[in-house]
């Protein structure tokens, strides 16, 4: 690296909404106990799929959250990502309207865009015809939506965007919102909601085969199990306000860390034998944020609870830090796999356990002694955390990895 | 339906249905000369509130109907005479 070292990011704000949490107390309470809110879903009779568990946020009334102008114009998953950026944006203490809208931008990711709103339209249109559908699909369905109605709500002019590579997409996001900070954009709002539980969204994810068909709550999304047996999904994740960290630290703002590196791949082509791309996303990330392997506290797993990509992930994880070198946990597990939103959710909590020294546990599973991680099972694990690894894979080989750090010694050695 | 008379309660319910009100707009106040961007009501939200009353009332709005409506009384005078055209056929 030549030149100045690039502008240190950080995180000041989390809006969380997750199956086992509305807002963050809920989240990161249920999470240290380990309290699921996987269970039989709710938003549809879901007795003639072959899958009948999801993640399903408990309690979210929009209409709690958002004035009424914007109810008919939105999706579920836009109504979440709403209110919880309302929340990361209180969090943060920003106030919107006092900042020049231009040093203002949104990048989040979408892994499927608005299937419910879309699947009442398409009914409309095969029922009744094209003059019921609604105006507002012409836009309401879209990967960009949120980003857009996030922009528009908050009067964020800056660059805006949404990155689409599934699960992985979610560490796109804030990579690239980081991106436009470095650019000279003071402030982006990041992460990703995504919420398909509805039929339409159901039968385009079981079309995956990865889905677990299992109907117990507690046994059904087993990751890093001899069990495992496919994801259960989930809608929700969380949304972070990004910081360029002079300015953060200029408005007197409290920082949970630093987004400290970042490295994405692809893997190869299926068949040709080489080595899928995981590991070099993590070494690309390490050497990005400048960590050595041995300075990681904890790596949040993807936890894809496919015995293939489990055992891909898991040798991955061994061949950076050696066996059973960094303590290893899959949160997720209690909330089912959000896609765009998993990761996200993932970076909140890491957060949150360097906040609390505490790592969250990945519950109800069985380590297989396949592998050589260091799981955290069943209870929270004590912990003094300073770097964290979050690991998202996507649909179709995307592999991505971000360190964030924890930043009050080291902002200051920058800035002097 | 075509012989009946659009009023300023049956555009304010399929405004409320099609688009929701702006916190601070209060539709029960006197609006019918209000522009409605002033009220809170840009083009995709008009053009929403046209399709609904086209399927409910069994009519067909102009694009320049909607388009050049910007006022409650503009646009319940467009369907009126809209009702008046159906039922001089």
């Amino acid at each position: 690296m030549t030149g100045p070292a690039p502008a240190s990011v950080v995180v000041t704000g989390l809006g969380i909404a997750s199956p086992n949490g509305l807002g963050t107390q809920d989240y990161w309470a249920a999470t240290r106990s380990g309290k699921s809110g996987i269970g039989r879903i709710t938003h549809f009779d879901p007795s003639g799929y072959p899958a009948k568990l999801a993640g399903e946020i408990p309690g979210f009334e929009a209409s709690e959250h958002l004035p009424s102008r914007l109810i008919p114009q939105t999706d579920r998953m836009t109504r979440i990502a709403l209110a919880a950026t309302d929340w990361a944006l209180a969090d943060a203490g920003v106030t919107p309207e006092e900042l020049p809208e231009f040093d203002m931008g949104v990048v989040t990711a979408s892994a499927s865009g608005g299937f419910e709103f879309g699947q009442g339209e398409l009914q409309k249109l095969w029922s009744q015809g094209s003059q019921y559908v609604s105006a507002y699909q012409s836009f309401a369905w879209f990967y960009a939506v949120n980003s857009g109605q996030i922009s528009i709500r908050n009067g964020m002019k800056g660059p805006s965007g949404v990155v689409v590579s599934d699960q992985a997409g979610g560490i796109d996001a804030v990579a690239q919102a980081r991106r436009q900070i470095r650019k000279g954009t003071s402030l982006v709002v990041s992460g990703a909601v995504d919420a398909s539980i509805c039929p339409w969204g159901w039968v385009a994810q079981l079309a995956s085969g990865r889905l677990s068909t299992s109907e117990e709550p507690t046994r059904a999304y087993v990751p890093f199990d001899r069990d495992a047996r496919g994801y259960v999904p989930g809608e929700g994740g969380a949304i972070l306000i990004l910081e360029d960290a002079e300015a953060a630290r200029a408005r007197g703002a409290r920082v949970y860390g630093e987004i400290a590196g970042y490295g994405a791949t692809i893997d190869p082509k299926p068949g040709t034998g080489r080595e899928p791309g995981l590991r070099k996303a993590i070494e690309l990330a390490l050497a990005d944020a400048g960590l050595a392997p041995g300075e990681v506290d904890v790596v949040f797993a993807d936890a894809a609870a496919d015995p293939e990509l489990d055992r891909a992930e898991a040798e991955a994880i061994t061949a950076v830090f050696g066996p059973r070198g960094v303590p290893v946990t899959a949160p997720k597990t209690m909330t089912g796999r959000l896609y765009s939103g998993a990761a996200p959710l993932d970076l909140a909590a890491a957060f949150l356990a360097m906040e609390d020294g505490v790592i969250p546990p990945t519950t109800h599973i069985d380590p297989s002694p396949e592998y050589d991680l260091d799981l955290v099972v069943s209870q929270p694990r004590s912990a003094r955390i300073r770097a964290a690894l979050v690991l998202a894979r996507g649909h179709g080989g995307f592999n991505s990895a971000m360190v964030v750090r924890a930043v009050d010694q080291h902002v200051r050695g920058i800035a002097s | 339906m075509a012989t009946e008379l659009f009023t300023l309660d049956d555009l304010k319910r399929i405004l409320l249905e099609a688009a929701g009100a702006d916190e601070g707009v209060d539709l029960d106040g006197d609006i019918l000369d209000t522009e409605f961007e002033l009220l809170g009501y840009e083009s995709l939200a008009l053009l929403e509130t046209g399709g609904r009353i086209e399927r409910e009332y069994g009519i067909t709005l102009d694009d320049d109907a909607l388009t050049d409506a910007v006022t409650p009384r503009a646009l319940i005078d467009a369907v009126n005479a809209q009702f008046a055209a159906a039922r001089a056929a």
